[in-house]
C-alpha cells in the first residue's frame, strides 16, 4: 500500500505554491505538485545527458561502462566562462544547469509540502544550504575564478581525484582554516548525532523488564556526564546548527582557494606568527 | 511564513533546579548541584547547568586526562626552551611525537618519545575510564547503554590510529603525534605514503556515513523544529503514542521522497550513520599499511582509475617511489620558526627551503623548483 494507516486524512486539496490544483495530487506514495514536475524533467534530462556522455566517453580518454570510472568533465579553463561545443564540456554544463534545476525544485518541493502539512519551513531552508555549498562549487567559484574549468567532474572517482588536486594546488589544504572549522563542525556533528540517537533509543529500549524511561532520565544522564544536557529542543537546534555550518564552512573554505588565497594554505598563517604582540 | 518558526526559545519558566533522577550514591556523588539556570542557554535549550556526577569512575578518568592534558601541554613547553611567549606563539606547531622508527615496540629512552608514550597511555586509560563511566551511568539510571556503545566506536577508532596499527606494523613511530598541526601533517603524509587514501573503499564510506550524518542530522533537526508546535520535540511520548507531529514528520517524508522512518527508527538511522562513520574509518586505517601498500596501485588493479585525456603537450610521467626525495619537515624544533628572522636577537634563521627535483622518465628534463616554506 502506498498509504501509512493514518495519511489519508492529511492527504487534503489545497495549500500549495503555485499551479493551483493543477498539479495537487499523489502518485504512489508520492506528492507531485508543479515543484515535483519540474524536478522529474531537470533530473531525468540530466541524468539521461550524463548516460549519453558516459556513451560517447566524453571527458575521458576513451569509452567506458565502468560505473567508477565514469566521468563528464567541465570545459578545458580555454573556454573561459563561455559555453563550450556539447562534447568539450558543453554536456558539463547543461547537467550542471539541470542539477541546479532539479535541486532548487526539490526545495521549492520541500517548502511546498511543509506547507501543506502545516508544518515549520526548516527543512527547505536546510536543504538550501547544501544546494547553496553545491552551487558554490560549479559556479560561484568557476565564475570568480573566470573558467567553467574550475568545477568538478562528474564522476565517482574523477570528483575524488579533483578534490586531491585541488587541494594539493594550495599545499596541503588542512591548514586552510574554514576547511578546519568545516571539519569541526562535521565531527561535532557526528558526535551530537551518536549521542542524541544513542539516548532516545537508551531511554524507549530499557534494560528488559524496565519501563520506557522519561525526559527526567535524559537530563540526569547528561547532567551526570556532562553536568549539562541540552534538553529535548535545544539538541534539535543544536544538530541543525552544527550540520548546516559544516556545510557552509565547506562552501567557505573552497570558495576562498583561488579566489582569495593562491599561495599555500600553510603560509596563510604566518600572521599569527608575525603578530606584533610577540615582540 | 508569519508564523512562529521556532528557531529559539521566546518565553523561559526558571524554576528550582532539577535534582535528577535519584540512583545509588547519587545524593553523595552529585557535586556542583543543585544547578543554576543560565538565561542565554536557556535561549537554545535548557537553561539549567549541573549538578555533575563524579563518582570514582569520573575521578580517576578526569586524573589521568589531567596528566596526559599536562604531559603533552608541558613537552610542547621544554620544546620552546620554557619560555611562555613562544609556547603561545609557536602553539600551533608545537607536537609531542611518537617515538622514531628504530625504537619499534619497545620502550622508549628520555627524549625519544617516552613521554608520547606515557601520555597516550594515560590519554587511554581515561578515555576507557571514562567509557565504563558512561556505562554505569546508563546502567544505574536503568536505562539502555546505547551511547556507550556509540562512544565505543570512537574509541575503536582512537585505539587503531595511536595503539592496534602501530603493533601491526611494529613500531609505535606508525601512530598519530599529539598536536594541532601535527597531526593534520600526520594525516597528509599518511595519505601520500598510502598512494591517496581516496581510494580506500573503508575511507570512502567512513566519508559517506560522516557527511550522511551531517545530512541526517540537519533532516532531523529540521523536522523536529518544524513540527516542535505540535509537541514533535517530545520524542519520547511521540515513539510510545504517535500524535500528528510524528504522523506529519513520517507523511512529509514519504510524500518527499516515498519513503520515511519513523519516530524511533530516526534514531536507528541516526545511531547506526555516527557509529559506522568511525568504524569503517578505523578499519580503513588497520589495514593500510599491513593488508595495502598503495591504495592508487590497488585502485588501479580492481578498476576504479579513469583515463584522462592528456591535456599537456608532454605526456606527464607520475614520480615513481624515491624519485621524490623531499625531507620530511617533521614539528618545528626549539629553533625559531619562519617568518623569525624578522625579529631583533631571535637567533639563526632557519633553514626552511626545500629543493625539489622530479627527473621526468623517459627525457633528460628534470622538473626543479624551490620551495620556501614561511616567508
Amino acid at each position: 500500500m502506498a498509504m501509512l494507516s493514518f495519511e489519508k486524512k492529511y492527504r487534503v486539496r489545497g495549500g500549495t505554491i503555485i499551479g493551483g490544483d493543477l498539479f495537487d495530487f499523489w502518485v504512489g506514495p508520492f506528492y507531485v505538485g508543479f515543484f515535483g514536475v519540474t524536478t522529474i524533467f531537470f533530473s531525468v534530462l540530466g541524468t539521461l545527458l550524463l548516460v549519453w556522455g558516459a556513451a560517447i566517453g566524453e571527458g575521458l580518454a576513451g569509452q567506458t561502462w565502468n560505473l567508477w570510472q565514469i566521468s563528464i568533465a567541465p570545459p578545458p579553463i580555454e573556454y573561459g566562462l563561455a559555453i563550450a561545443p556539447l562534447y568539450e564540456g558543453g554536456l558539463w554544463q547543461i547537467v550542471t544547469f539541470c542539477a541546479i534545476g532539479a535541486f532548487v525544485s526539490w526545495v521549492l518541493r520541500q517548502a511546498e509540502i511543509s506547507r501543506k502539512l502545516g508544518m515549520g519551513y526548516h527543512i527547505p531552508v536546510a536543504y538550501s544550504v547544501a544546494v547553496f555549498a553545491y552551487i558554490t562549487l560549479v559556479v560561484i567559484r568557476p565564475v570568480l575564478l573566470g573558467a567553467w574549468g574550475h568545477g568538478f567532474p562528474y564522476g565517482i572517482i574523477s570528483h575524488l581525484d579533483w578534490v586531491s588536486n585541488v587541494g594539493y594546488q594550495y599545499l596541503h589544504f588542512h591548514y586552510n582554516p574554514a576547511h578546519m572549522i568545516a571539519i569541526t563542525f562535521f565531527f561535532t556533528n557526528c558526535l551530537a548525532l551518536a549521542m542524541h540517537g544513542g539516548l532516545i533509543l537508551s531511554v524507549t529500549n530499557p534494560k528488559k523488564g524496565e519501563s520506557v524511561k522519561t525526559s527526567e532520565h535524559e537530563n540526569a544522564y547528561f547532567r551526570d556526564a556532562l553536568g549539562y544536557s541540552i534538553g529535548a529542543i535545544g539538541i534539535h537546534r543544536l544538530g541543525l546548527f552544527l550540520a548546516l555550518n559544516a556545510g557552509f564552512w565547506s562552501a567557505v573554505c573552497i570558495v576562498i582557494s583561488g579566489p582569495f588565497w593562491t599561495r599555500g594554505w600553510p603560509e596563510w598563517w604566518n600572521w599569527w606568527l608575525n603578530l606584533p604582540i610577540w615582540f | 511564513m508569519a508564523e512562529f518558526q521556532n528557531l529559539l526559545t521566546p518565553i523561559q519558566v526558571h524554576g528550582p533546579p532539577d535534582p535528577g533522577v535519584p540512583t545509588e550514591h547519587s545524593e553523595r556523588n552529585r557535586v556542583l548541584g543543585p544547578g543554576s539556570m543560565n538565561y542565554l542557554l536557556g535561549k537554545i535549550g535548557d537553561a539549567q547547568i549541573g549538578p555533575f556526577y563524579l563518582g570514582w569512575l569520573g575521578v580517576l578518568s578526569l586524573l589521568f586526562g589531567f596528566a596526559a592534558f599536562e604531559i603533552i601541554g608541558f613537552s610542547m613547553l621544554a620544546s620552546v626552551n620554557w619560555d611562555f611567549v613562544e609556547f603561545i606563539r609557536q602553539l600551533p606547531w608545537l607536537s609531542l611525537d611518537p617515538p622514531p622508527p628504530e625504537v619499534g615496540l619497545s620502550i622508549p629512552a628520555f627524549g625519544q618519545g617516552a613521554m608520547w608514550l606515557l601520555a597516550g597511555f594515560f590519554l587511554t586509560v581515561s578515555i576507557l575510564l571514562w567509557w565504563y563511566r558512561m556505562y554505569r551511568r546508563a546502567r544505574q539510571l536503568k536505562m539502555g547503554t546505547h551511547v556507550a556503545w556509540a562512544f565505543a566506536s570512537a574509541i575503536f577508532l582512537y585505539l587503531v590510529l595511536g595503539f592496534f596499527r602501530p603493533i601491526l606494523m611494529g613500531s609505535w613511530g606508525e601512530a598519530v603525534p599529539f598536536g594541532i598541526l601535527s597531526h593534520l601533517d600526520w594525516t597528509a603524509a599518511f595519505s601520500l605514503r598510502y598512494g591517496n587514501l581516496f581510494y580506500n573503499p573503508f575511507h570512502m564510506l567512513s566519508i559517506v556515513f560522516l557527511y550522511g550524518s551531517a545530512v541526517l542530522f540537519a533532516m532531523h533537526g529540521a523536522t523536529i523544529l518544524a513540527t516542535a508546535k505540535m509537541g514533535g520535540e517530545r520524542e519520547i511520548d511521540q515513539i510510545t503514542d504517535p500524535g500528528t507531529a510524528a504522523e506529519r514528520t513520517m507523511v512529509f517524508w514519504r510524500w518527499t521522497m516515498g519513503f520515511n522512518a519513523n519516530m524511533e527508527s530516526i534514531h536507528r538511522w541516526a545511531w547506526w550513520f555516527a557509529v559506522l562513520t568511525t568504524l569503517t574509518g578505523g578499519i580503513g586505517i588497520l589495514i593500510t599499511g599491513p593488508v595495502v601498500d598503495n591504495w592508487y596501485l590497488w585502485g588501479q588493479k580492481h578498476g576504479l582509475v579513469p583515463q584522462y585525456p592528456d591535456v599537456y603537450e608532454e605526456p606527464l610521467v607520475p614520480v615513481q617511489p624515491g624519485e621524490l626525495d623531499a625531507p620530511y619537515m617533521g614539528a618545528p624544533s626549539a629553533a625559531p620558526l619562519p617568518g623569525l628572522e624578522t625579529m631583533e636577537g631571535a637567533g639563526p634563521v632557519p633553514q626552511v627551503m626545500m629543493d625539489v627535483s622530479i627527473p621526468i622518465a623517459g627525457t633528460d628534463q628534470v622538473l626543479t623548483w624551490d620551495m620556501e616554506v614561511g616567508r
